[in-house]
Parts: C-alpha cells; structure tokens; sequence
C-alpha cells in the first residue's frame, strides 16, 4: 500500500475497509464504470517528490524570475503590507475551513466577514456590501448585470475608456454571453466625458454606466452630473475604485454612485502575479436585494447571544438556481479577512498616511521626469500615485533601460503614453529610476 | 470553542495605532471638490488588539485541521502544509501581472497545464477562471462561441440534470442560455428515456458531474455521449466531484469536450472560509483554440474562429495554481493512482456502516460520497416532533465534527450528504461512524436531545428569518 504521507490507510484498515463493504478489492468498488473508461496507462505525470525536492524545485522556478523593482500599477498596486496579516490570515482555523454553513461553528469567519462588509462601506459611504468577489474586474462585471436586473427592460451599459483595458475585457466578454450591448464613453483631456455619456443617453437604451473613480491615466476623475444624467432615466451609476485611495478621495456616495465596485488588492495584498485578489461590492441599500454574493448578517441566538450568519440567501443561485441573476458561489473570504486585517492596523490615520506619501513620491518622480526633458505632461488633470507621460524617446528602448536597472515600469497605454506609479513602499527607488532615464 | 463576543471597531480608541510607517512630509494635496466629504470610519486600535482579536476570532472556527469535515460535494481534504510554504514564497509574492518577462511563471503555467491535460484526457486549460462556478460560466462561453463560430445560432438551450449543483443552471442562465431539465431515474442516475425527446437542433449541450451529487457514477455516461454529439451538442463536465476519478478515469475518455476543475476540492488547496479558490477549464482539441488568450501563449487563435475573451482580471489565481501544482509533484506519477480509489473506499466503507440507522435510497456502490434521507427512527413515536436532518446535522458539531451537507440533492426531503476524502483514517471514520449511531440512537429515545443541539458551540441556533427580514448587514447598522 501507499507510503504516502497524505493517505494514513495501513493494509490492514483497507483489508478491513474493504470486508465491511463486502467486496474483494478496491478495483471493485469501480464495478459501475465500464471497464474501457478505466484507465489503464501510466499517467504522464513527474515522479513523486520528496518535501525537500520540492523546496529546491521551486527554488529553482522562482531564480528564473528577475526580481524587479514594481514602479507600474495598472491594476495591481505594490503597497507594503504588515508582517501581522501574513501571519493571521495563516492560521489553519481560517485557512482550512469553508463557506460559514454551519454558522455555529463559524463565527469566526462570519464576523470577519460582516467587519469586512462594514469597513468596504465605511470607504465607499454605500449602504450594503456583499462578503466578496473573484477581483475587481468581475466585480464590474457582476454590476454590469446588476444595472440590467435593476432597469429592467434596458439592454445597452456604458463603460467609460477609462477604465483599466483588463476591466473593459472582462465585461464585454461577460455581457457578450449575457446578451448585453456595450458602449464606451469616451475620454476628453484624460477624463470621462460627461458629453459623451449623455449622447448615448438619447437611445434610450441605457441600463447603467461603469467609470472609474481615478481611470487608466491615474487622473482623479470629476463625476460632477454624471449621477444626474443617469439617474433622469432610471439607469445606475456604478463607481470602479481604488479602495486605498477612498481614504482620500471623494466617495461613491458622494458622486450619489448606486454602487461601487473594485479591487480591494491595494489594501496590503501582494502581487503574486495577480492573484488571488478580492473584488469588493457594495450598493445602496434600495438595491440590496440585487446585490450578487454572499451577505452576513447580524441578528441573536437561541439565548439572546450576538450571532452572525448568512442570510438574504433567497438571492443566491442554490435557492433560485437558473432565476438567479449571478452564479457566484464563493467569494474571496480569505483575502477578505486580509483586507479586514489591513485596514484594522492601518485605520483612518495609516490610511491617510498611506496616501500621502504615495502622493508625495508619485509627484516627484513625475516631475523629475518631466525635468529629464525626455517626458511631456500628458493632461494637466489632478492625480494620486500613478500618472501618465508623453514619451518623447522610444518606448521600447526607454522600457527595456529600465528593465535591465530592474525597475518595472513605464507601461504603455494604448495611446502611446507611458504608465508609472509609486507607492509608500518604492519612495527610495525614484531617484535611481530618474538616472536610469538621464542616461538614456 | 469559547464564545468571544467583540467587533474590531468596539475595541477602537482614537489615537491609537496598529501601523508603521515612513513619516509623511505634507498631506496629499487632492483639490477639495474631489477629496473625501467625510471623515472615515475605521478602528483606530493597536498591533496587539489586531493579533489578539483575529487569533480570538480564529478560535470559533472550525477547520480541517481541527477535526473530520464530511460536507458532500466540497472535498475537504487535507491541506498539505508545504503547498502554503511554496505559495508564500517572497520570490513569487513580488511579481507583478504584467511582467511578461518571467520565465518561471510562465513553467508552471504550462507543466500544470500538462498535468492536468494527463489527468483529466483534456488537450488545454485555461487558468483564468477563480472558482468552480466561474469555470463553468467560462466552459458555457466556450460551448456558445463553439456554435456561434459555426453559425449554428440555434442552438440556444443547455440541458442539466435534476441533480445538478444550484451552480450549473444559474451559469448556464447568465451565459445566456434557456435552461432544460432532464431528470433522474430510480436508480439515480440521469433517465436516458427522458433525455432524447429532449434533444434537437436547439441543445448547445449538457452538463453533468460524473459521479453525479448522489455519488453514483452516470454509467451510460456512453450512450448519453453518443446521444448528445449526434443531436450536435456539446458535453460539459462539472468536475466538482472529479475526486473519486483522480487516478482513475479521465473525463476526456468518456467524451467530455470542456470540463472544470476545482483545484479547492481535488488538488488539496485550502478553501479559505470560502475561496480563493480556483477553476481551471480544460477542453478537448477541436475546442482548444477557443480557450482565452493568455501571455504564454500556449493556444494560438485560429484566423477567422473568435475565441472566448478574458474572464477575470490577470492570470487565475496563481497563489492557488502554486499550491495545487506543489500537490501534484508530491502526489506524483505513483500516487496519483490511490487517491480516488481511497476516497471512494472511505464514502463506501462509512454508507455500508450507518444503513442500519439512517434510510439509504440508493443501495448500490457509490463513489466519493453519498447520500442519506434522513434518520430511520427519528423519534416521533416517543410522541414529540422527529427529529430532522438539520438536528442530525446540529448534534454532530457537539461531537467535534464538521456536519455533512444537508438538503442537496433536492431529491430527497431530508438529503444528507457525506465525503469522507482519502486523507481520513479509519480511526477517524470509526468515530464518526460511532457518534452517528449514537445520535441515532438519542432521536429514538429523546429527539429533543437533538432538536436543542449543538450545546457546546460558541452560539445556539441562531434567528435567520429576523436577520433576513430585519437585515443588519454593518457596524452600528439601523435595520434596514
């Protein structure tokens, strides 16, 4: 039998096992599959490894990978994060349990999860916010559809250009098998164009609009009449946010947005190549019953204890099924619970301090950019942490210098412009990356 | 368990900190008509109330590694912990989704990618997808593109068992589709006489998980194959129950054309509270060029044939893809051939012991799990109410159990679903198998005993229709 350190079965326990059952072999237990589905090869797998094979396998996997210095966004944003949330997100109590159905012996996982939901609201001013998405993009996504359930009888939702290019991808491939048409606002000085939206508003057709609360170019976005404009015809506003900067920025609530989506990844999660990240959700609360995914609530015990559980369940696809609006099963509790460890340590003040010294770096890598001579302003459009430039040398060999300095960035966008962001984490690396580029 | 009682915002004093950061020199300056309108509600509370909180927290969970976990359909093996050591690499932390310069990165995609094309007799896997569900949305976007390609608009329908995952119709639902249903026969399995007056022009295909939710293998699996692929549809394996055939059957070799995985459930993965977890799509070779595009590049477009855009916003959830790659290399070309066969031992071996006391519908072999309706005796002749599946379930956690799944399969009224995985010893089943005699044998005597449970979890039963009728879904929440 196996000496595997996984399968504890001695002979004797299967000899056992396999008595109690009343067949002969294990081979029996298959006596329901027809005998040509069997597989009868070897598997075309490597031979097992030992623990310590592993370790140096990997080892060696991760020595391929040059290690860059990240002054790029785009999506993923490297903010520090704590040496606490590591360490409690890998407690095996949170780790190896899953979805809180046995709510007795899950409060630990529910109430998490219910502080997550209070916390994404306190950043976003929305009523409601659901346990968590797949990341941000298919947080969109979901709303995208959550705009066409809402309005009913409208098929067409709005995307602003500004939008990162991954989160228009995965909409427009979400709403092409929904049936939904997408239509994309257009961009004007580095913003959303606000002309734009309501020249799309006169089909009638408008179910929602999704733009970002600071779009692809970093610019701060002004969503002054855009709430207005939708509202008119009943169709939704839906806010893409960068959670880290809500610290600082006007909310969803205050541009009156319906609901607010987005990646909670700049929250103190790694890179890690892009996942897993956790997409956020919230909405007001007229549209609670709309919202996809999970939601804990609070409410008592049989002996008037606080106790959390999840509930508003008759929205989810095991009641409703095919009459469900979203598919989603779980969400991304894990990375929820490092999200609620991260803004607990970080609070309103590491929060503002967060942002201000992104802002502090970011504006003076971009100036000193611009002092090379080698850059020219893009837009003269407020931002935060990451920002455009016009670039006036070739990108490929301006990417490729600083590639071989080890610095990540200068990104392009599909106008031809270049992408870099600094966070609290990389204010040490701009001047090295401005010399990089003085000696182009 | 203890019962713990507080929030992170009731332990909050201003001016307190959990964080260390560098010194800022000024405030960000945001213009005012685009700064924050309000003040932002967060804690304000040290490291140690941080630490103290969550491992409080942590300590009314119940996970894997604290004791046996039979929830039927959800796999819950054990995490191995050299997984978590390799994901947590600082080497793979730091890589950012658009280095496209990553040899590494790019290995792992494609070894796991041929690893699983071995298990599963698949020819490619897209890694995009998150979950389960969202790999079956994204196995429907291939099967409707697949149509849309040849021209065949018709085909507008997806048929799925009565047995199916909840997750299955409501994918197929916001993939577009109108939804068939095809039902079971008494044995349990899919009725192949209900399913050809199904078939026709409009059938883009049909899903089925194989074992199906009840733990039986769908044995004319060949038959419905053949049935399906004349009529020109297209077959979709939900592999959420793949376990049992790990090692042992490949979906691709019963004529499957597009499957998912769950990594979370067959390939040892933790399941998070609740995700992340992570679904693969594998697909046969006549599909293959449909998958998403990737930055390997590992399935070129075909010129004139649109493939199925991105779902999900870089590269899967690679941190999970690690992990289940770690599984696969300890697991190994050897191994990989006991583990189904011992999960399927451990669902056989707790069924054949418990049918004195608890109604087996279903006698024949099962495979990963199975399924129970309900207590034979259930107490109602001692003149009080029985005692149900939920009381079963609720009893069982004041053993130091996990309950099985309970009231799925819709089959039957009082569904309990045990899965057992291979990871399970016979000494942990042996106790398991005690304790629900035990329990049995209190609903004979005293239902009430049950109806009362669980008596030593953090919290009694709790109200769930004032939460859902008077929801309080935030901190300092007015009902809504």
């Amino acid at each position: 039998m196996p000496n595997f350190s996984y399968f504890p079965h001695t002979d004797d326990d299967i000899r056992q096992m396999l008595e109690r059952i009343g067949v002969k072999s294990l081979d029996d237990l298959y006596c329901d599959v027809p005998a040509d589905y069997i597989y009868k090869g070897e598997y075309d797998l490597p031979e097992a490894m030992d623990e310590q094979q592993v370790r140096e396998f990997f080892e060696a996997v991760a020595a391929k990978n040059p290690r860059m210095k990240v002054l790029v966004g785009a999506g993923a944003y490297d903010h520090y994060t704590p040496s606490v949330i590591p360490y409690i997100t890998s407690r095996s109590e949170f780790i190896t349990a899953y979805t809180p159905y046995q709510c007795e012996i899950s409060q630990g996982t529910l109430r998490y999860i219910f502080e997550y939901q209070s916390m994404i609201c306190a950043l976003t001013g929305m009523d409601v916010s659901n346990a968590s998405m797949y990341d941000g993009p298919t947080a969109a996504a979901e709303a995208m559809r959550m705009a066409v359930a809402c309005a009913k009888k409208k098929n067409t939702v709005l995307i602003s250009n500004g939008l990162l290019p991954h989160v228009r991808e995965v909409i427009r491939t979400y709403a092409k098998y929904y049936g939904t048409t997408i239509e994309e606002i257009e961009m004007v000085e580095g913003r959303t164009s606000l002309e734009s939206l309501k020249k799309f508003m006169e089909s009638g057709d408008v179910a929602g609009a999704i733009v970002p609360g600071i779009n692809r170019f970093g610019v701060i976005e002004d969503l002054t009449g855009f709430a207005e404009a939708l509202h008119e015809q009943k169709a939704i506003l839906v806010e893409y946010c960068d959670p880290s900067a809500l610290a600082v920025t006007k909310t969803p609530a205050g541009w009156d947005a319906d609901v607010a989506v987005g990646d909670g990844q700049p929250l103190g999660i790694p890179l890690c190549y892009g996942g897993p990240y956790v997409g956020f959700m919230a909405c007001r609360k007229d549209y609670m019953r709309k919202l996809p995914g999970r939601i804990v609530g609070e409410t008592v015990d049989g002996s008037g204890k606080r106790a959390f559980v999840l509930t508003l369940q008759a929205r989810e696809q095991h009641i409703r099924r095919e009459k469900a609006t979203s598919n989603i099963c779980s969400n991304e509790s894990l990375m929820a619970l490092w999200v609620t460890v991260y803004l607990s340590l970080m609070g309103p003040k590491g929060m503002q301090q967060v942002n201000d010294l992104s802002y502090a770096g970011a504006h003076e890598l971009h100036d000193k950019l611009i002092s090379t001579g080698k850059f020219e302003k893009a837009f003269d459009a407020p931002f935060l942490k990451e920002f455009v430039l016009k670039p006036l040398v070739d990108v490929k060999k301006l990417q490729q210098a600083l590639r071989e300095a080890g610095f990540l960035a200068a990104i392009e966008t599909e106008e031809g412009l270049v992408s870099f962001c600094v966070t609290e984490k990389h204010l040490k690396d701009i001047d090295p990356l401005v010399d990089v580029i003085k000696a182009l | 368990m203890k019962y713990y009682d507080k929030l992170i915002f009731e332990l909050s004093r201003e001016g307190r900190t959990g964080y260390s950061l560098p010194k800022a020199s000024a405030s960000a300056a945001i213009p005012a008509e685009l700064s924050r309108e309000s003040a932002l509600p967060l804690p304000e509370v040290s490291e140690v109330d941080v630490v103290r909180h969550y491992t409080n927290l942590s300590q009314m969970n119940f996970g894997v590694d604290t004791g046996f976990y039979p929830l039927g359909s959800c796999t819950m093996k054990y995490n191995p912990k050299i997984n978590e050591e390799i994901a947590n690499m600082p080497a793979f932390a730091g890589l950012h989704p658009l280095d496209d310069q990553l040899p590494g990165v790019d290995m792992v995609y494609d070894e796991m990618d041929k690893a699983l094309a071995a298990i599963t007799g698949m020819k490619h896997f897209t890694f995009k997808p998150c979950a389960g569900a969202h790999g079956e949305l994204t196995g429907l976007m291939i099967m409707k593109q697949y149509h849309q390609n040849r021209g065949d608009l018709a085909r507008t329908k997806v048929i799925v068992p009565d047995s199916a995952h909840g997750t299955n119709p409501a994918s197929a639902a916001v993939c577009g589709f109108d939804i068939v249903e095809v039902k079971s026969n008494a044995a349990g399995l899919v009725d192949v006489e209900d399913l050809k007056p199904l078939l026709g022009p409009e059938i883009a295909g049909i899903m089925m998980t194989n074992p199906n939710t009840l733990g039986l293998f769908e044995k004319d699996i060949k038959e419905i194959a053949a049935l399906v692929h004349e009529c020109g549809g297209l077959l979709y394996y939900d592999g959420a129950n793949m376990n049992p055939l790990l090692g042992m059957v490949r979906p691709g070799d019963m004529g499957f054309d597009i499957m998912h995985l769950n990594l979370h459930k067959t390939f040892s993965t933790p399941h998070g509270g609740g995700g992340p977890g992570s679904g693969p799509v594998g697909v046969c070779e006549r599909l293959a060029h449909l998958l998403p595009a990737d930055i390997q590049n590992r399935v070129p477009a075909i010129p004139g044939e649109e493939k199925v855009g991105s779902v999900s916003g870089f590269h899967g959830n690679f941190g999970i893809i690690l992990r289940a790659y770690t599984y696969i290399l300890m697991l190994g070309r050897e191994n990989v051939k006991m583990a189904g066969k011992l999960a399927t031992l451990g669902a056989n071996y707790i069924k054949e012991s418990l049918k004195d006391a608890y109604k087996l519908p279903i006698p024949t072999v099962c495979k990963h799990e199975f399924v129970f309706d309900g207590l034979i005796d259930d107490g109602s002749a001692t003149g009080k109410h029985g005692a149900t599946t939920l009381d079963v379930a609720k009893r069982l956690l004041d053993f130091g159990f996990h309950a099985p799944t309970i009231y799925f399969p819709l089959l039957f009224h009082q569904a309990l679903m045990i899965e057992p995985t291979e990871t399970e010893s016979k000494e942990t089943l042996d106790e398991f198998i005690d304790v629900m005699h035990k329990i049995a044998a209190e609903a004979a005597q005293d239902p009430d005993i049950l109806h009362s449970a669980p008596h030593n979890a953090p919290i009694s039963r709790p109200d769930e229709t004032t939460a859902a009728r008077k929801p309080i879904l935030k901190y300092q929440d007015e009902t809504l």
